[in-house]
């Protein structure tokens, strides 16, 4: 569907009020209607590849709003875009192509904006199944925000007034006369299609449609018809009388995460989700929508408006929000910091693939994952040294699961013991693991993620050791140290397409990896002895790999760079920077084992 | 000592099975009438109550009860948060009910594991503490040192991706001994431990340090010794991620040779053992 326009597409146009809507649909009319709506400066165009992949599954409505694209604008244009003429347009479009039935609503910017007014007016109720916004908040929740904040300006709110007053910028502009008109049907509007690929990385092609200066030279009504009036006197009965998702993109340069904060007093049926990317989500992120408009319609139409809740059993974690319905690829999954990620994974609704060369410990991960919240989950028993193997996975996932959203490099192994006693086949083993393992995976899953251009996250586990010299540990020390810095490389050369990639390094943590550490130079027996004596230290320590999948998880939210978890991580990492030498004291010691 | 032991174990195993079953019985029982709404309070007297009125009238300990993620001892600091709270059980979430009371001089302390409704986790939970009931057996007959099954159990779980939870408990013992009580008309509690119990252990602890045992089985190093005989009463606790489940019961530990003699659960006749079985059946 990408970069073809709105090909297959039937279109018609619906008579209302004195304009004529310009109305495309996709998909089987026997289905249920999903009606797309676009915000400004937009066409319905701005939907092309949303409703794509859509169209298998629903009946697929967009239009263009009065005086947008193929529509055409009302005369005088003063006055001419009020919520109300607007509610007039959506409530004919809506008996135009799905008389019989409710109507689930997808709006974006002031596609959203409207749809709110959509979803909280009486004369409404019963046309609309649900309402999934995205960047476009209800102008009455906006004004009452805004009135809370001035009535009782704490210092954190009026913090958030001042942050959102300064993205509001764009608003104060468009209330001046004639210029913005001149503004768009001069320069800006040539530009404009340059601005967004730079400003806001949407992917150029056929959109913006060639229509935008008229577009956006109309929709300055959009603003000037509502905002002042809405924010002056917002309605104080704006509830909403359909469930809402909302979609929050936490790098929108227009909007403040913060708009969102009150809105469950309004909003009884509320589901959040939120996206690393900027305000132009339809354009950058149409997989992760179309699967969430999917998911959150399709559960209303199983189970009907009153049974959503009990339809899917909610995932329930912190990071709900943000993970949920993505695909999360964990290798070394099937114990340790790599299961404890899977199943924080898991909790908070991702689909998960857990990766081990224990078939059996994955197969148990992804029993367990899915009993705690995992809509789907995959055990996949691959060595991760094998490059052949890692090929065939990388193919299998694609093609069966799909293109991985986080891929957290997790398989390590341990070695310790002295370099001179390190032959070459304990360096080949630990490199295969520790540092291959790490590059088949970037390689592998890190180009499916760019070349599918709807960003991603990389995790990498490394180690305290990374930084931490020691001679117990040289040969694991350096294939951490080199994760490391493959992961910061990595980090700079995927900025660009929107791939985070972040570095764990973790300290001592209570897992099975002292009991199969590898002694170099012990013999078997010297060996057995080691290993428990460590896992007995390890025990006694006793830091919960739990702690290091929620360092994890927040990694990924914040897309940090470099984590170290446990105090004794992070105290080296400080003294790595503030005093080296002490570092390297501590790495000659030799501790009794 | 040992041989007056073997005489006298006919009747004070029988002494010590009806007291674990009538703990069991009043487990099922309170289960039974938990409804979304009870405290854990109300479910730890609801116990007390049904045992008073059955002529218990001293305590190993007074009965506890864990609902929700207390039954994984989420964040607990002190043994103090062992103790009922006013949390209340809501549809769907686990509970534990723990009690250890005294009866014609006999003790039992057991646990009983369940949740109010569905829970797909818990059922999975319940089913994966059959193979420490096997495991704990077998490396008990087989002479091991306790340390070092205690570890195995621990191995176990993490296989299994839980967590040891008895680790929370008093010097993290996975079991402990119990004997008869002497039957008193006053027996005050310290911190709802019985204290005839509590003398017990202490002069089990007392003479096991001259000898080289401890009536604790613990992870650390004092534990580090084959099976004393007596009863144990062993405790797994596993958690998952806010869920807990245990059972608790009697281990007869003997002297005898015989590897079937030289260990046994008190009694195969137990509400989690029926349930594991019945399981089986179904599968």
């Amino acid at each position: 569907m990408s970069g073809q326009g709105l090909t297959g597409a039937r279109e018609r146009w619906v008579r209302t009020g004195g304009v004529e809507l310009c109305v495309a649909e996709l998909g089987d009319e026997s289905r249920p209607t999903v009606v797309l709506v676009h915000g400004y400066p937009d066409s319905k165009e701005v939907w092309t590849e949303v409703a794509g992949r859509l169209a298998e599954r629903w009946h697929v409505v967009l239009y263009d709003v009065r005086g947008h694209g193929g529509s055409t604008a009302p005369k005088p244009l003063r006055g001419g875009f009020t919520l109300e003429k607007l509610t007039d347009d959506f409530l004919a479009v809506a008996d135009a192509v799905s008389p019989d039935r409710p109507v689930h609503l997808v709006g974006h910017d002031w596609g959203s904006v409207q749809s709110w007014e959509f979803a909280t007016v009486k004369r409404t109720e019963g046309r609309i199944a649900s309402f999934t916004s995205m960047s476009g908040p209800s102008l009455d929740h906006f004004g009452h925000w805004i009135k809370q904040r001035m009535s009782r300006p704490t210092p954190r709110r009026v913090g958030q007034l001042l942050g959102q007053g300064a993205k509001s910028w764009y608003v104060y502009m468009l209330h001046t006369p004639a210029l913005p008109e001149l503004a768009w049907r001069g320069p800006l509007g040539k530009r404009w299609p340059r601005i967004l690929e730079r400003m806001e990385k949407v992917p150029a092609g056929d959109y913006p449609t060639p229509s935008l200066p008229d577009d956006a030279a109309h929709g300055a009504w959009l603003y000037r018809d509502n905002v002042r009036a809405r924010l002056s006197r917002p309605r104080a009965d704006a509830y909403a009388h359909v469930p809402v998702q909302l979609i929050t993109p936490t790098g929108d340069a227009f909007l403040s995460e913060r708009l969102y904060d009150e809105l469950d007093t309004w909003v009884p049926t509320l589901v959040r989700r939120s996206l690393p990317a900027k305000h132009w989500v339809p354009r950058t992120r149409p997989d992760q929508l179309a699967s969430w408009i999917n998911e959150f319609a399709g559960s209303i139409e199983a189970g009907g408006e009153e049974g959503h809740a009990a339809a899917s059993p909610a995932p329930t974690g912190a990071y709900a929000e943000r993970f949920a319905g993505q695909l999360v690829l964990v290798t070394g999954a099937a114990g340790g910091i790599g299961r404890a990620t899977a199943f924080a994974f898991a909790e908070a609704g991702a689909r998960v693939v857990a990766v081990d060369r224990d078939a059996e410990g994955a197969s148990r991960t992804v029993e367990l994952a899915r009993l705690i919240g995992a809509p789907e989950a995959w055990g996949e028993a691959v060595d991760v040294s094998d490059e052949q193997a890692m090929e065939k996975l990388g193919e299998k996932v694609a093609r069966e699961y799909g293109v991985v959203d986080v891929l957290v490099n997790n398989a390590g192994i341990g070695l310790s013991g002295s370099f001179l006693e390190t032959t070459s086949d304990d360096w080949k083993n630990v490199l295969d693991v520790n540092l291959w393992g790490v590059i088949h995976g970037c390689r592998i899953f890190g180009r499916q993620m760019a070349e599918r251009g709807q960003g991603g996250h990389i995790v990498n586990t490394a180690s305290a050791a990374a930084y931490q010299p020691s001679r117990l540990l040289p040969a694991y020390s350096t294939s951490k140290a080199a994760v490391l810095m493959l992961s910061e490389c990595l980090r700079a050369e995927l900025a660009d397409r929107s791939i985070g990639v972040s570095a764990i390094c973790p300290g001592i943590v209570n897992t099975n990896i002292t009991a199969t550490t590898r002694f170099a130079g012990a013999d078997a027996e010297e060996e057995e002895r080691l290993r428990k004596r460590t896992s007995r230290l390890y025990g006694k320590r006793n830091y919960p790999p739990e702690k290091v999948a929620e360092a994890i998880l927040k990694a990924v939210v914040r897309n940090q760079a470099v984590v170290p978890v446990t105090p004794e991580a992070r105290g080296a990492r400080l003294l790595s920077r503030v005093s080296p030498g002490a570092l390297r004291g501590i790495a000659r010691m030799k501790p009794p084992l | 000592m040992a041989a007056r032991a073997k005489d006298e174990r006919a009747p004070d195993m029988a002494g010590f099975r009806e007291v674990q079953r009538l703990a069991y019985a009043c487990a099922e029982a309170v289960a039974a009438r938990l409804v979304p709404g009870v405290t854990e309070r109300e479910a730890a007297r609801m116990q007390r109550d049904w045992l008073r009125e059955r002529g218990v009238c001293d305590w190993f300990h007074l009965p506890f009860a864990w609902f929700g993620d207390r039954t994984a001892f989420t964040g607990l600091k002190v043994p103090l948060q062992f103790f009922p709270t006013h949390r209340r059980l809501e549809p769907g979430m686990p509970f534990i009910l723990d009690m250890a009371p005294v009866y014609k001089g006999f003790t039992a302390d057991i646990g009983y594991s369940g949740h109010l409704g569905h829970n797909p986790l818990h059922e999975r939970l319940l089913a994966d503490l059959e193979a420490h009931r096997e495991l704990i057996l077998r490396e008990v007959r087989e002479r091991r040192p306790l340390r070092g099954i205690y570890e195995d159990v621990e191995r176990l779980m993490a296989r299994q991706g839980y967590a040891n939870r008895h680790r929370a408990y008093p010097f993290g013992v996975i079991a402990h001994k119990v004997d008869r009580v002497a039957e008193r008309p006053w027996s005050p509690r310290v911190f709802g431990f019985g204290t005839q119990s509590l003398k017990g252990l202490l002069s089990d602890a007392v003479h096991g340090h001259r000898e080289g045992w401890s009536p604790l089985w613990s992870p650390y190093r004092f534990s580090d010794h084959p099976p004393q005989p007596g009863l144990w009463a062993v405790e797994p606790h596993l958690g998952f991620r806010g869920t807990g489940a245990k059972f608790e019961e009697i281990l007869v530990v003997t002297d005898s040779r015989d590897p079937e003699e030289s260990a046994y659960w008190l009694d195969d006749d137990l509400p989690h053992v029926r349930r594991w079985a019945a399981e089986r059946v179904a599968a």
